[in-house]
């Protein structure tokens, strides 16, 4: 048997949208940059010489009715991705995301639905500051009827990419610029990681740490760390942050009864207090300690280099928290 | 410019449907019967009728908060209109929408959402969805003149143009955003030139004469049919009930601002009438038919609030039913 096939996530990503384009003529690719790599990176290559301009739309920034054009494209039977290649500019979408796409589906009584996917990119550090940075995962999740992936390798991005398009409901696909490179297996056929499932990454029996996106790397990382000093952090990825994999969660708690939330968004009210609140309100009886969270401060992103180096979490900070947890100090 | 009698007469049942139906909720409204906000349609049926009338039952319209007219004009059930408006199961959105949120996707009525422009870009959507698949088809989109008090309709404009995207435009001028005369939101201009920056061509018509109406959607549909891109349509028509409700406030306290004489003169304007003594005195039928297409329509209506009234809630354990498809 050869080995799988390794390539990028961003490339992963491509080849969904290539695959998802070519299976189905209703799948269309709308938003800023789409035939601009400083804007996507690569995951848009080869996709507008191959489906033209009709189906690959770059658009002037008007990201309201761009988006609110897939949405009603997807009320009126298509199946868009509309790209955000910076979250941020979502705001101005969230009308059309939340007031209408959310809510269509329960407000129409079932009889109309909305398969658009919602790809918003995560494009911090860089010195780029708090419009240039800002993780809203958590926003979109509060959201009934939202969906919300965020994959964290290049399997997970081709898979969910897929799952997304092919869902019924509107599904908000995050990624992660500083994950564009990382590299991984990705079987060449299209296939689909299923929405609302997590990921064990690997075992251990004194923490879990629950991670998403590139905060996974980072919780393998103080994992690694941790296994030198003799504590044993179980990892999951959680790949869909809406709806949450609670059995995933409630199990590992159950087997190490010690847990650190890590995420990539601000603290209050965020995906890592869901967790946390998950956890208190489910797996009590498992606890052996307080839950902690290990999440960007409640702080808009810096500029300079020198804040951007203590803004964002990393795995140092992941073991501290889980040390502490483990061993009291 | 003329028509067949069995449309012109198609005209005036439809609007008489309208126009009953929201009369008809009065009643039920004063008396906390209907809860859900209702902003009524009376007076300005000629554009919802004459508009849907110039479309193909394959066509997709998008409305506003005030779309028991764009509902009906395009061919939804008056049953599952009534039922939703009393928040019923058997209501066209199984009472989650209410007034607001009337949908009949088998006939193209795709939606409609009281987010002042909020469903303008989906028109925008429907169109853009025709125009990759090259199906031919047109979208309305149904607005009033407070939506163009919204960034978003710009946007729109410009990206329907620059796609030369099968979408029609359709403001509803009635002069009021809520309580606000149209001179206090804007300078004045007429509102189908803001499409003018954009490369969009539109015209200002009369609002309560369907004839007008109607052709003037002939043109804009044939427009966007043949590939030549998005029309504007300004109508000037007047709402003769409140903002909301049969006054301007649901429960049925006196809050409307406008001055009297204003609702009067465009009381002797109403479309209906109009639409009527054109019938008459053109020989087109005699007022005993039009009594008797009247008749038809008040039992359908009856019919159709009866049922609404007689309909169950939804069953409380279905809260969370059709929060994912």
């Amino acid at each position: 048997m050869s080995s799988p096939r390794v390539m990028t996530y961003s490339l992963a990503i491509n080849e969904a949208l290539h695959q998802a384009m070519e299976a189905d003529p209703t799948v269309f690719l709308i938003g800023q940059g789409v035939k601009s790599p400083w804007y996507v990176g690569n995951t848009a290559q080869g996709l507008l010489d191959r489906f033209g301009p009709a189906r690959v739309i770059d658009t002037p920034v008007s990201e309201n009715a761009v988006t609110g054009a897939a949405v009603g494209a997807a009320v009126a039977g298509m199946r868009p991705i509309v790209v955000h290649p910076r979250m941020d500019f979502m705001f101005y979408a969230f009308d059309p995301i939340v007031n209408e796409a959310a809510n269509w589906h329960y407000m129409s009584g079932g009889c109309s639905s909305v398969p658009v996917v919602f790809w918003g990119i995560i494009n911090r550090g860089g010195e780029q500051a708090a419009q240039h940075s800002q993780a809203l995962h958590g926003m979109f999740a509060h959201v009934p009827g939202l969906k919300v992936v965020m994959p964290a390798t290049p399997y997970d991005a081709k898979g969910l990419m897929l799952a997304a398009i092919r869902d019924p409901n509107p599904v908000v696909f995050v990624d992660d610029r500083w994950l564009y490179g990382q590299e991984g297996p990705v079987p060449e056929e299209p296939y689909e990681v299923e929405i609302g499932r997590g990921r064990l990454v690997r075992g251990g029996k004194d923490v879990t740490l629950v991670a998403s996106s590139r905060m996974v790397h980072e919780a393998e990382r103080a994992a690694l760390l941790l296994e030198g000093e003799g504590i044993g952090a179980e990892v999951i990825d959680l790949r869909t942050i809406k709806p949450l994999d609670i059995d995933l969660i409630l199990s590992s708690l159950d087997k190490t009864g010690r847990l650190v939330v890590v995420d990539g968004g601000w603290r209050t009210c965020g995906l890592a207090a869901e967790v946390a609140a998950l956890a208190a309100e489910r797996g009590f009886g498992s606890l052996k300690a307080p839950v902690v969270r290990v999440t960007l401060p409640d702080c808009p992103a810096p500029a300079s280099a020198a804040l951007e180096k203590v803004y964002y979490r990393t795995a140092a900070d992941i073991c501290r928290a889980a040390r502490k947890l483990v061993t009291g100090s | 410019m003329t028509y067949p009698k069995e449309k012109i007469l198609f005209f005036y049942r439809q609007m008489l449907r309208i126009r009953l139906c929201e009369e008809a909720f009065v009643d039920p409204i004063l008396k906390g019967e209907i809860r859900t906000p209702c902003h009524l349609y009376s007076g300005q049926e000629a554009v919802a009728v004459g508009v849907c009338a110039a479309l193909d039952e394959r066509d997709y319209v998008f409305g506003n908060h005030r779309s028991h007219g764009h509902y009906l004009a395009k061919g939804g059930d008056m049953k599952a209109m009534a039922a939703e408006i009393f928040c019923r199961k058997a209501g066209c959105a199984r009472g989650r929408g209410g007034s607001m949120h009337l949908i009949a996707p088998e006939a193209g009525m795709l939606g409609a959402a009281p987010i002042v422009a909020g469903t303008v870009s989906l028109a925008l959507g429907a169109a853009l969805a025709a125009a990759i698949r090259k199906d031919g088809r047109v979208a309305v989109s149904f607005f009033g003149d407070g939506a163009v008090g919204e960034g978003v309709v710009y946007e729109c404009l410009n990206f329907a143009a620059l796609k030369r995207l099968p979408l029609v435009f359709a403001c509803e001028n009635n002069l009021y955003a809520t309580h606000m005369p149209i001179r206090e939101c804007r300078v004045e201009r007429d509102i189908w030139e803001i499409g003018v920056p954009f490369g969009i061509p539109g015209e200002k018509i009369d609002g309560n004469d369907v004839m007008a109406v109607h052709a003037a959607a002939l043109r804009a549909v044939e427009r966007c049919r043949s590939g030549g891109g998005p029309y504007f349509l300004e109508f000037l028509t007047y709402r003769l009930r409140g903002h909301v409700g049969p006054d301007d406030n649901i429960q049925g306290t006196h809050t409307d601002i406008r001055p009297p004489e204003e609702i009067v003169a465009w009381r002797g304007r109403d479309p209906i009438d109009r639409l009527a003594d054109y019938i008459v005195a053109g020989g087109i039928a005699t007022p005993a038919a039009l009594k008797e297409i009247r008749e038809e329509v008040r039992q359908e209506v009856a019919a159709a609030l009866e049922f609404a009234a007689q309909s169950p809630p939804p069953p409380q354990e279905e809260v969370n039913l059709y929060v994912f498809a």
